[in-house]
C-alpha cells in the first residue's frame, strides 16, 4: 500500500526544519491522495454502477414481479410483488433438464479447455524456431469473432457439403453423414456395442474447448516461463524421469494458476450464450441455461420469469464456486 | 545393484523417446486444429458455390476457379444487390473505436487510483468490479433494454458504446492496475517532490511509463467490442442500418438463398481486421493480458 508513508519513516528523517516541513507536506499529500483517489475512481465507478449494478438490482426486483415484455418501463418499480415467477421456474421440468445440460456443458468445456491448454503449454515449453508464430496461431480461436467461427464450424460439419462428413465418407468409410449439430442422440459403435451419445451437446462442447483452450494455454504458458529453473535442475540431477518431473515438480507449481483458470472459465461457461445460440440455437439437447433465459425473454416475453431463472442460476453458481473454493482451501492447507 | 539403475534408465529413456515423437506431433495436430477452420473459411470464400458442391473435400484453390464474386455480393450496398457489409464495417469500427476511447478514459484514472492511492474502499472496489462477471450478461440486458428504449438510446450505436465500455472496464482496470503497480514508486515520489501535483505525476510520469499496457488494453477492448454479438442482437436487430458486422453476418444465415461461400466471405470480412490487428501486436497484447499471472 502506502509507499508514501514508508519514505516518511523516522530513520530517513533529514535534519532540521526542512524535515518538519517535508513531513507536514507529506501528511497533507496522503490526505490529498485519498481525496484524489476518490475523484479519479468516481467516474469509473459511476458508469459501472449505472450500467451494470443498477440493472442487476432491477432484475432482482423484476424477478419478484409479474412483468411482460410489453409492460416493461410502464409498470411501477415496486408494484405487484409475487413469488409466482419462482414457482413457475422451479416447478418446470425444463429448468432441471436445462440445468443438467448446463452442468455437463460446463464441466466438459472447462476441464477440456484447461487440459488441452496445459498440453499445448507443455508442448511449446522449450524454445524453438517459429515458436512465437505457432503460439500466436494457437490463440486465433480465442480472439476471432464468435459469429465467424461458429459459421465455419457449421459449414464444416454440414451433412451435405461439409468437409468433415465428406472426408468421413471418402476416407473413414462412414455410410451416412453425421448431423453433428442437429442430432440429439446418436449411436456410437464401440467393439460391437451400441452406445448412445449426445451428439450435438458433445459437438458444442468440442467447439467450446477449441475456442477457449487458448485462454488456459496463454496463462499456463506465462506461469511456466516464470518457474524457477533450479528446482527442475535439482530434479534432473536426482535422476527423475520426465513423467516424475512433470507430476512432482512442474504440475504442483502450476496448480494455483490452473485452479484460478477453472474458476474463471466455470463462471463464463456457465453463462455462455453466443456459442450455443449460434451453433444450434439451443436445439437438439443443447438448451443450456442462458438459452432458456433468452427464450423466456423473447419467445414467451415473460421478463419476470427470465429474471427469476437467472437469479436461481446465479445462486447455484455461487454455491458451486463456494464449495470449490472450500475444497481448494482444504487441500491447499494440507499441501503446506 | 545394477538392476534398479538399469530399469530406471530404460523407463527414463523410453519416456524421453516417446516425448521426442509426441511433442512435435502434438504441436502439429494442435496447429492444424487451430488453423484449419480459418483456412477453410478463406478457401470457401474464394470458390464458386457450384465447385464446392461438386468437390466438397478439396482444401486448395485452383487458378481457374478463383473468384471474388462472394466478396462483391457481401460488400456491395443492398441497393446494388449486395448485403451492405460496407455500412456494417463502418458501424463496427465506430462502435469499437468509441468503446476503446470511453473505456480507457474511465479505466485509466480508476486503475491508477486503485494501484496507487489509499482511498477509502479501495480493496472492495476491485472485488465489486469482478462480481459483475458472475451474472449472465443477458440479465443485465433486460433492464438496459427497457431504459434505453425509454430514452431513445436502444437503436443507436452510442448506446452500444456505453454498454461495451461498462462491460470491459473491469478487465481494463485489472490489466492496467497490474502494470501501474510495477512502475517504481520512487519515480513518482521524485515528481511529487519536484512540485508536480498528483494528477501531474499521473499524466506525465506513470501513464507515459505504462504506455505499452494502455495500448494492449485498448486493443483488447477493441477486439471485444468488434466481436460482440448478444447486445448488438438485442438492441439493434430491428435497425438494419445500424447493424454491426457480427450482427449482419448472423442475420445472413437466417436469410434464404445465401450460399455458404457468401457466408464465408462475410466471415472473412469480420475476422480479417481482428487477425491482422492481433498478429501485428501479439507480444504487446499477450504480455498485457498475462501481466501479474506470472506471480501465480
Amino acid at each position: 500500500m502506502s509507499a508514501t508513508t514508508t519514505t516518511a519513516l523516522p530513520g530517513q528523517k533529514p535534519p532540521g526544519a526542512r524535515a518538519t516541513r517535508a513531513r507536514s507536506k507529506r501528511d497533507g499529500l496522503t490526505r490529498r491522495d485519498a481525496r484524489d483517489g476518490l475523484i479519479l475512481v468516481a467516474p469509473t465507478l459511476l458508469v459501472v454502477v449505472v450500467m451494470v449494478f443498477l440493472p442487476l438490482a432491477w432484475s432482482f426486483v423484476i424477478a419478484f414481479q409479474k412483468l411482460r415484455l410489453v409492460n416493461i418501463g410502464s409498470q411501477g418499480l415496486f408494484e405487484a410483488f409475487t413469488f409466482e415467477n419462482f414457482a413457475l421456474v422451479l416447478g418446470s421440468k425444463e429448468l432441471w433438464s436445462s440445468l443438467w445440460i448446463t452442468v455437463l456443458f460446463t464441466a466438459g468445456s472447462v476441464i477440456g479447455s484447461v487440459v488441452v491448454g496445459l498440453i499445448a503449454a507443455l508442448a511449446l515449453r522449450k524454445p524453438f524456431r517459429g515458436r512465437t508464430f505457432i503460439r500466436a496461431s494457437m490463440l486465433l480461436p480465442y480472439i476471432a469473432p464468435v459469429v465467424a467461427v461458429t459459421f465455419v464450424w457449421r459449414i464444416m460439419l454440414n451433412p451435405s457439403f461439409g468437409i468433415v462428413n465428406s472426408v468421413g465418407r471418402d476416407l473413414l468409410g462412414w455410410t451416412d453423414p453425421i448431423p453433428f449439430l442437429t442430432q440429439k442422440e446418436g449411436m456410437l459403435g464401440i467393439l460391437g456395442a451400441q452406445i448412445p451419445v449426445p451428439t450435438a451437446l458433445l459437438t458444442v462442447i468440442a467447439f467450446q474447448i477449441w475456442r477457449f483452450f487458448p485462454f488456459a494455454f496463454l496463462f499456463i504458458m506465462a506461469r511456466m516461463e516464470s518457474l524457477p529453473a533450479e528446482i527442475e535442475e535439482a530434479a534432473l540431477v536426482d535422476g527423475t524421469t520426465p513423467w516424475q518431473k512433470f507430476i512432482h515438480v512442474v504440475l504442483p507449481q502450476l496448480l494455483p494458476v490452473m485452479s484460478v483458470l477453472v474458476i474463471l472459465r466455470t463462471i463464463w461457461t456457465f453463462n455462455e450464450f453466443d456459442s450455443v445460440f449460434l451453433l444450434t440455437g439451443g436445439a437438439a439437447g443443447t438448451g443450456v441455461a442462458s438459452i432458456r433465459v433468452y427464450e423466456l425473454l423473447t419467445v414467451q416475453q415473460n421478463v419476470g420469469a427470465a429474471s427469476a431463472q437467472s437469479l436461481v442460476l446465479a445462486a447455484l453458481l455461487v454455491v458451486a464456486l463456494g464449495v470449490y473454493a472450500a475444497i481448494l482451501k482444504k487441500s491447499g492447507s494440507r499441501f503446506e | 545393484m545394477t538392476t534398479p539403475v538399469r530399469t530406471r534408465l530404460t523407463s527414463d529413456s523410453i519416456q524421453r523417446a516417446v516425448l521426442k515423437i509426441a511433442r512435435p506431433m502434438t504441436i502439429v495436430v494442435l496447429l492444424i486444429v487451430c488453423l484449419l477452420p480459418f483456412w477453410y473459411m478463406f478457401v470457401l470464400s474464394m470458390r464458386p458455390i457450384e465447385q464446392l458442391l461438386r468437390d466438397p473435400s478439396r482444401l486448395w484453390l485452383t487458378f481457374d476457379e478463383l473468384s471474388l464474386t462472394s466478396y462483391l455480393k457481401v460488400l456491395l450496398p443492398t441497393s446494388e444487390g449486395g448485403q451492405g457489409f460496407g455500412t456494417f464495417i463502418a458501424n463496427s469500427g465506430f462502435v469499437a473505436a468509441g468503446s476503446v476511447l470511453l473505456a480507457l478514459a474511465l479505466a485509466i484514472p480508476g486503475a491508477y487510483a486503485i494501484a496507487r492511492l489509499p482511498f477509502f474502499g479501495r480493496r472492495q472496489i476491485s472485488v465489486l468490479f469482478l462480481a459483475a462477471y458472475l451474472f449472465p450478461s443477458i440479465i443485465i440486458a433486460i433492464p438496459l433494454f427497457a431504459v434505453f428504449t425509454r430514452i431513445g438510446l436502444r437503436g443507436s450505436l452510442v448506446g452500444l458504446i456505453l454498454v461495451y465500455a461498462a462491460q470491459t472496464i473491469p478487465v481494463a482496470i485489472y490489466m492496467l492496475r497490474n502494470y501501474l503497480e510495477s512502475v517504481p514508486v520512487s519515480v513518482e515520489e521524485a515528481g511529487l517532490m519536484d512540485g508536480l501535483t498528483r494528477f501531474g505525476v499521473m499524466r506525465r510520469i506513470s501513464l507515459r511509463l505504462s504506455l505499452p499496457s494502455i495500448i494492449a488494453t485498448g486493443l483488447f477492448v477493441f477486439m471485444i467490442a468488434w466481436n460482440e454479438f448478444l447486445f448488438a442482437l438485442l438492441f439493434l436487430v430491428d435497425r438494419p442500418a445500424q447493424w454491426t458486422v457480427s450482427l449482419g453476418l448472423s442475420r445472413l444465415s437466417g436469410a434464404v438463398e445465401v450460399p455458404a461461400t457468401v457466408l464465408m466471405a462475410g466471415s472473412v470480412v469480420l475476422t480479417l481486421p481482428i487477425v491482422i490487428l492481433f498478429f501485428a501486436t501479439e507480444r504487446l497484447l499477450t504480455g498485457g493480458l498475462t501481466a501479474g499471472a506470472e506471480k501465480g
